[in-house]
Order: C-alpha cells, then sequence, then structure tokens
C-alpha cells in the first residue's frame, strides 16, 4: 500500500515535471535549444502565483491563470532580447546565453527579496483526503493532476487543430521552408516561448500549492530533471515530455518509497547518462544523423 | 594496371531506416586509376564515399582495400590504411592557418608521443620539425605557401578547395576521394583543377575516384567512369562507352550529350 | 635552440615573482587581504586553464567541471585529514583521482555533441555532489574539516606547471589533433586522426589538473562542503573561460584574474556580483562572442609590432 501512496505522490510529482518538460520539449524542438532559464521561469510562477494569492487575496483559479500570463510574457521578453540575436550563432554560444539569463533572473529575484523561502498557504485548495481502500488521495494531487492533464489535453488540440499549432510544427521540422510558405517565423517562435512558459508558471503555483515551500533556486534542480524528462520522452517530442515527465515522478517517488530518499536526485541524473548512452533519441525519438 | 585490385565493393548496400541509400554495388578500383563516379543528385555518390571512408558501415555486402576488409574499422583507421578524402562542402579546419590545417593531416604519422610533447624532449622538437617541413614543402607543390599563415576561413573559395585537397594528400592516402572539386568553380579554375588532378595522379601514383557533375572535367580526365542512379550502379565503362549508354543518358546526361 | 626568448623570458619573469612574493609572505610585509587574492586567483587559474583545455582547445562543451575539483578535494582531504599522508602526496592522488573521474565520465560521453554533452557533464557533476552529500565518512552535508597547508610555493609551482604543461600540450602535433578535432570532428576523423582518443586525453588531463586545483583549495579554506562544488562553482569557471576566448590560453588567464579580483570586491554582495556577470556574459555572447581574445595569444599582439623576431609562425595559436 505505501508503494501505491507513493506511485500518487509520483504521478503529481510527475505531472508538475510534465509541464515543464513541455515547454524544454517545445523550444528544443522549434530552434535546437536547451532554454536553461525555463527551471526559472518555473520559480517566477510559483512566487507570482504566491504574491497573487497572499498580498492580492486572489482566488485560485485567477491567480493560477494571471500567473501563466506573466510567465508567458516573461518567456516572450526573454526570446526577443537574449535569444533572438543569437539564432544563427554556435550552439554553445546559445547555451552559454541561456545559462547567462538563467543566473540573471535567479540572483535578480534574491535582490529583490531576499534568499530566504515562502511558503504558500495551505489551504488554498481545501484540505480534503478522500480514501479508497486503505490509501489516501489529498485534494491537492487530485487538483494538480486535473490541472496538468487539462493543459496537456488543450496543448494537444492546439498543435494539431490550430493554424498556430501547425505553423509551430512546421518550423520546427523545417525553418526556411516553413518560412518560405509564408509562416511568420519570427511570431512563431515567441507563441512556443509563451505556451512553454505559461506551462512552466502553472507547475510553479502547483509546485506551491504541493510542496508548500519556495525559493528563489527551487528551479534549478526540478529544471534540470524536467529537462532529463524531455530527453527521455524524445526531446521535440511533446507526448514524450508527457510521458518522461511522469516517468520520471513515479521513479522518483518509487526511490523515495525504497528508502534512499537521499538519492533521489541523482535517480534522475542517471537516468540521463543511461539514456544518453543507449537510446539518445529517447523512447519516442527518431535517429537523425549529421548530412556528411 | 594491377591484377588485384586496390579497392572493391562486393554486393554493398546500406539502408537507413526504410530507405535504401545504395544497394547491390560491386565494383573495383585498381592501382593508378583514375575514376569518376557521376549520376544525379541523390544518386548515392557521397553515401559511397561515407561507406568508403567509414562513416557509417554498410547494411550489408563488404569492402576490401588492398584485400584487407575495412568495413569495422573507424575512420580515422581507414585513413591510415591509405584511404583520404575531401568533402561535398569543404570541411576545413576555419580557425587553423593553411599550415596548421596540412600539418594536422600529418599527425598520425607523427611519432613522438604527448609526453615528449609535454616535457619537450628532443622527439617533440625533432618531430615537430619534420612535420613543418614536409607541410609546408607540400604547401609548396599547390602553390599555397605564400598563404601558409593565412587563416583557412580568410582564403578565397578557389584555394579553399586546393587546400583542402592538399590536406588531403598529406595524409598518404593510396586512394583519393574527391567529392565535386569543381563545384562553384569558373571554367578556367576548372582547367587548373583538372591539370592539377593530372599531376596528383602522376606524381604520387595513387588511385583517384571523383564525383563530378562538370561533365566537361569527368570525360577529359577520367580513364573509367562508373555511374549510379537510385543507388544502384546503372553503368560503366570508358568515357565514350559511357556517354553513349541509353541508360546513362535517360538518367542523368539528357539527349543532348557533351562531347 | 628552439626553446627561445619565448619561453625563457616569461619563465624568468615568472621566477622574479614568485621570488618577490615569498620574500614579502615570509618578511610578514604582504597584507593578508592581498595574500588571500592571490591565493585565490591561483586556485581559479588552475581551474580555469584545466576546463580550456576540454571546452577552448578540443571543444568538449563540459559544465561539470565543479565535479572533478571536489573528487580532487575530498581525495586529497580524507588522505591528509584521516590518512595523515604528507600533503605533496595528496595532491598527486586528488588529482589522479580526478583523472581516473574524467575517464569515466570521457569514454561514454565520446559519442554526445555539443548540448548533450553539456547536459550530461552537468548530470556528472551533480552526482558525484550527491554521493559525497550522503557519504559520512567524509561529513555528509556538513562537510569536512581541512588544515591549512596550502603555501605560496607549493600553489605558485602548481599554476606554473599546470600553465606550462597545457601550453606545451597545445603547441605540438597533440594540440593541433584537438583543435582540429574541435573545429570539425568529421574531417578530424577522415584525417587519420583518433578523434575518441583526444577527446578522452583532454578530459583525463583537464580533470587531473582540477583535481589538483581542488587539493590546494581544499587545503586553503579550511572546510569544505560538498554544496560547495555545485553547478554554480562549475558555471563560475565556465564564465572564466568563456569570457576570456574560447581557445586562447592567455585569454583565459587574463579573464580569471581579473574576475577573481571582481568577485573578492564583491563579496561582500553577492547577488549583485551574479547579476554583473550574467549580464556581462549574455551581451558578450551577443555582441563579442569570441570574448577578449578569441582565439588569439598574447604572443600574437606582439606579432604586430615586430616585438618576437625571427618567428615564421605569424599568427598561429600552434607553433
Amino acid at each position: 500500500m505505501e508503494l501505491i501512496q507513493q506511485l500518487i505522490n509520483g504521478i503529481s510529482l510527475g505531472s508538475i515535471y510534465a509541464l515543464i518538460a513541455l515547454g524544454y520539449t517545445m523550444v528544443y524542438g522549434i530552434i535546437k535549444l536547451i532554454n536553461f532559464a525555463h527551471g526559472d521561469v518555473f520559480m517566477v510562477g510559483a512566487f507570482t502565483g504566491f504574491y497573487l494569492i497572499t498580498v492580492f487575496h486572489l482566488p485560485f483559479v485567477l491567480a493560477l491563470v494571471l500567473t501563466m500570463l506573466i510567465t508567458a510574457l516573461l518567456g516572450v521578453v526573454i526570446e526577443r532580447v537574449a535569444y533572438k540575436p543569437l539564432r544563427n550563432a554556435t550552439r554553445i554560444a546559445a547555451l552559454i546565453t541561456a545559462i547567462g539569463v538563467s543566473l540573471l533572473i535567479e540572483y535578480t529575484t534574491i535582490y529583490l527579496r531576499g534568499a530566504q523561502p515562502a511558503a504558500y498557504p495551505d489551504d488554498i485548495i481545501p484540505n480534503k483526503t478522500i480514501a479508497i481502500s486503505g490509501l489516501t488521495i489529498s485534494s491537492q494531487s487530485i487538483v494538480i493532476l486535473a490541472v496538468s492533464v487539462t493543459l496537456m489535453i488543450i496543448l494537444e488540440l492546439f498543435i494539431h487543430k490550430t493554424k498556430t499549432g501547425k505553423a509551430m510544427r512546421a518550423v520546427s521540422v523545417d525553418a526556411d521552408a516553413a518560412r518560405l510558405m509564408g509562416i511568420n517565423v519570427d511570431r512563431t517562435i515567441s507563441v512556443t516561448f509563451a505556451i512553454g512558459s505559461a506551462l512552466a508558471g502553472a507547475a510553479g503555483v502547483a509546485f506551491g500549492i504541493y510542496y508548500i515551500k519556495i525559493e528563489p533556486l527551487m528551479g534549478i534542480i526540478p529544471g534540470l530533471k524536467a529537462f532529463i524528462a524531455a530527453v527521455l520522452g524524445g526531446i521535440g517530442i511533446i507526448p514524450g515530455a508527457m510521458v518522461g515527465g511522469m516517468l520520471l515522478g513515479i521513479v522518483e517517488a518509487l526511490v523515495s518509497a525504497a528508502g534512499f530518499s537521499l538519492w533521489r536526485d541523482a535517480a534522475a541524473f542517471l537516468i540521463l547518462i543511461l539514456i544518453l548512452l543507449f537510446k539518445p533519441s529517447g523512447l519516442f525519438g527518431k535517429n537523425i544523423r549529421e548530412k556528411v | 594496371m594491377a591484377n588485384k585490385p586496390l579497392l572493391e565493393m562486393k554486393q554493398v548496400g546500406v539502408q537507413f531506416g526504410g530507405l535504401k541509400a545504395v544497394s547491390n554495388i560491386n565494383l573495383e578500383i585498381y592501382e593508378n586509376e583514375l575514376v569518376g563516379l557521376i549520376g544525379p543528385n541523390g544518386a548515392g555518390k557521397t553515401t559511397i564515399f561515407n561507406l568508403l571512408t567509414g562513416v557509417y558501415p554498410p547494411t550489408e555486402g563488404e569492402i576490401r582495400l588492398q584485400g584487407e576488409s575495412i568495413v569495422k574499422l573507424p575512420p580515422y583507421k581507414i585513413t591510415q590504411k591509405g584511404i583520404s578524402r575531401t568533402f561535398q562542402n569543404i570541411r576545413l579546419f576555419k580557425e587553423l592557418t593553411v599550415l596548421d590545417n596540412v600539418k594536422a593531416a600529418y599527425h598520425s604519422l607523427a611519432k613522438h608521443s604527448i609526453l615528449s610533447s609535454v616535457f619537450r624532449l628532443p622527439s617533440h622538437f625533432s618531430g615537430e620539425k619534420e612535420i613543418e617541413e614536409k607541410a609546408v614543402s607540400f604547401l609548396k607543390i599547390f602553390n599555397l605557401d605564400s598563404k601558409k599563415d593565412e587563416l583557412a576561413k580568410n582564403l578565397p573559395y578557389g584555394q579553399q578547395r586546393r587546400l583542402e585537397i592538399a590536406r588531403a594528400l598529406a595524409a598518404n592516402p593510396k586512394l583519393l576521394l574527391l567529392d565535386e572539386p569543381a563545384a562553384g568553380m569558373n571554367p578556367k579554375e576548372t582547367q587548373e583543377l583538372m591539370e592539377l588532378i593530372r599531376f596528383i595522379q602522376r606524381e604520387f601514383h595513387l588511385s583517384i575516384l571523383l564525383i563530378e557533375h562538370d561533365m566537361p572535367l569527368v570525360m577529359g580526365i577520367c580513364q573509367r567512369i562508373i555511374v549510379l542512379d537510385h543507388g544502384q550502379k546503372i553503368a560503366e565503362g570508358s568515357p565514350e562507352e559511357v556517354r553513349n549508354d541509353k541508360r546513362v543518358i535517360e538518367a542523368y546526361l539528357g539527349e543532348e550529350v557533351v562531347s | 635552440m628552439k626553446i627561445n626568448k619565448k619561453f625563457w623570458i616569461p619563465f624568468s619573469l615568472a621566477i622574479v615573482f614568485y621570488a618577490v612574493v615569498q620574500f614579502l609572505l615570509s618578511s610578514g610585509t604582504l597584507n593578508p587581504y592581498y595574500e588571500n587574492t592571490l591565493f585565490l586567483i591561483c586556485i581559479n587559474l588552475i581551474f580555469a586553464v584545466s576546463l580550456h583545455l576540454i571546452i577552448g582547445i578540443t571543444g568538449q562543451f563540459s559544465i561539470g567541471h565543479a565535479g572533478f575539483i571536489a573528487v580532487g578535494a575530498y581525495v586529497s582531504a580524507v588522505l591528509t585529514m584521516k590518512m595523515h599522508l604528507p600533503f605533496l602526496l595528496a595532491i598527486a592522488a586528488g588529482g589522479i583521482a580526478a583523472a581516473i573521474a574524467g575517464i569515466l565520465i570521457g569514454v561514454p560521453s565520446f559519442r554526445l555533441k555539443g548540448d548533450y554533452l553539456a547536459i550530461a557533464t552537468l548530470g556528472f557533476g551533480e552526482i558525484i555532489r550527491i554521493i559525497l552529500l550522503n557519504i559520512d565518512y567524509v561529513g555528509g552535508a556538513a562537510g569536512m574539516n581541512v588544515s591549512r597547508l596550502t603555501n605560496w610555493t607549493v600553489l605558485f609551482f602548481s599554476v606554473l606547471i599546470t600553465i606550462i604543461v597545457i601550453n606545451n600540450f597545445t603547441k605540438s602535433t597533440h594540440g593541433r589533433a584537438c583543435i582540429a578535432l574541435r573545429e570539425d570532428e568529421i574531417a578530424a576523423d577522415a584525417m587519420g586522426i583518433n578523434t575518441t582518443y583526444y577527446k578522452v586525453i583532454a578530459f583525463v588531463i583537464g580533470s587531473f589538473f582540477a583535481g589538483v586545483g581542488g587539493a590546494l583549495y581544499a587545503h586553503n579554506f579550511y572546510i569544505i562542503q560538498p554544496q560547495v562544488f555545485g553547478f554554480l562553482k562549475s558555471f563560475d569557471i565556465l564564465i572564466f573561460v568563456v569570457l576570456g576566448g574560447l581557445g586562447s590560453l592567455s585569454g583565459t588567464v587574463i579573464s580569471t584574474v581579473l574576475l577573481t579580483i571582481v568577485s573578492i570586491y564583491l563579496q561582500d554582495y553577492p547577488e549583485t556580483r551574479m547579476i554583473l556577470y550574467s549580464i556581462v556574459l549574455i551581451l558578450t555572447m551577443i555582441f563579442r562572442p569570441q570574448g577578449l581574445m578569441g582565439t588569439k595569444e598574447w604572443t600574437d599582439l606582439f606579432k604586430k609590432y615586430g616585438k618576437m623576431g625571427g618567428n615564421q609562425n605569424g599568427k598561429q595559436t600552434v607553433a
């Protein structure tokens, strides 16, 4: 039973990872950049939600939506200011810039409000637990899962049913061809960043509600893990990020359940090393060769 | 022409996913031959080069250099065994000088160890001196010695192509693969290139396999031509024979044949 | 004679510098503030120059350097504190242990490119940190107390040896092989260069010196804790190398000296320092991605003024 309990924890954690991983995978798919700052957008989402709820006393849903809008805006600003100038630069230069943006967001946050953690109120979602055959499932878990799944479904519909979604898919396959087809590549890239960042923002709020404690450097490790989840599922592949995130959350919960909670973080990195060694294209990915 | 071929490809094929890039390739190249490899774009010519140099292994068939199988060898070992190449899109070491580009090709022939270089032992100095002298004399042959300290990326296009050939030759091959060396060249440059290739073949006693779309060049210097289409060999023979082969005309040369 | 003015003049100046500082230290005239700064600069130099070999020369984007440093720090600390072995032996052991870590990381990484290699090395660095966090023998999260054994002589000659070894390696056919592989791995393979071997060699040499630096670091600050060796440390060193110019040893040295001084000056304002660094990093990548010196060395600047005469190597960065 303890095992299944942990599995449920794992799914909640996994959905948070999945939401963050989606942003990584979409951005990598479209401009082949590992957006190191993405984990920090997640952190900004957590803090934004925190301030909206505690200082402005906004109800949960409104705070969530507003947070997502704000983080979406942040994502677009980052893209336009720091990444767009480097579209034609080497991958290493873009990666270094992303590291720079990440550090900038983290330390500006610390500069503005200090490094001390903050605590989400624990009654945002009425604290009920549902008991099913010996298992206790908190209402938080259910809400997080519901929100995540809803967002992912909306995303899938968006990608496959709207014109912008189609444009996103086109640009990630061949940006030049897409441009020749009349697709506004710049705008498409900005939209991708906006959506990815909005999801990360939602993940931040979800994290705050579930784990209560938030602090300025909270985005680094979950960010890295979410990236690992994206690689696990197949970088650039959207369903892959969802599956990868879930899997990673579950694995982590199981590692904790087995008594190795101090090694939780290492589990994620180990998975990364194994994937990169044996199947770098991920679970759903295809092998792409460099043309010689 | 020796009896035993320098290079043999037997029933070679390579498949990427569901796509057969080349299949059923049988060809031989003998010592001191200048062979052309022609065909429409996408026919599989560069794929053959990649197979020969070990960029990827064939999914079927056998490749032998001087009787020895090379299919399981990594690219650098194949080069050391005697196959060297240039690339369709020039792949020079951009931030290295012209001289260093050529010196890099001598690396596998260097005898001084890392320790010798770190501790600046006499073997390092003699080894480096040898590399320097060889590289400079090589550049002289190609008329690039006046530019030896220029960064490779700053050379004009035609000289970059020449440098790439010089570098490939510095690796001391028995078989030299040239991938569209005349691409982007005007008629005068092409003429010079033809003479250069003839000169190289004479001077260094090696075999050359040449991919080209420039028909005057191919017909002008190749002793034998192999024609590829859709990953398969469709014709082989002297320039005269290939020029008049119906399948080749249909697939590639067109009705107006270059004389 | 091939070992010419280019070597003996800087070398002699360095020895003079060593002697002067040694004198100031033993006579007690050197202010501890300056002593700390100097020591920190030297330690950072070893870190940065070792990373320069891996990233700048060989083009392997390794951002887990702090992991190698941690291995050197902890192994050497265990040898001196727990086994009471001599300091010099501990330093060597730290370097060797880090080099072994370098092989373990280098070998599986050789087929990874660019971004993936970066993430994998970051992951390895983190794994090392987490492992150390969980080993009680070395104090776990609380860390380990280490006597201050690092002195000017050991430190100075470690830096000198690091720079000379890496410079000698670079200016040889082996360094050329690494640069060729950085520029175009497929072409390097095609020219007969065993690129896998040289990637591993770069990792081994780079991690060896990182371990040496780690040992010197451990015995300089009285205590070592796993959290000090996280990716923030890796990024710090990465910034030294990138801002100096990827591929330029002199650039790395200059930027490390300058940035260490800046960071000491701003040590009471860590957030300001990081905000400044990150903005400089972003602006540099956008407007001057080649950093301070690109791939040029300080000797190339002198070529223009004809000071070092009789040298046919012109603008070459590799002899």
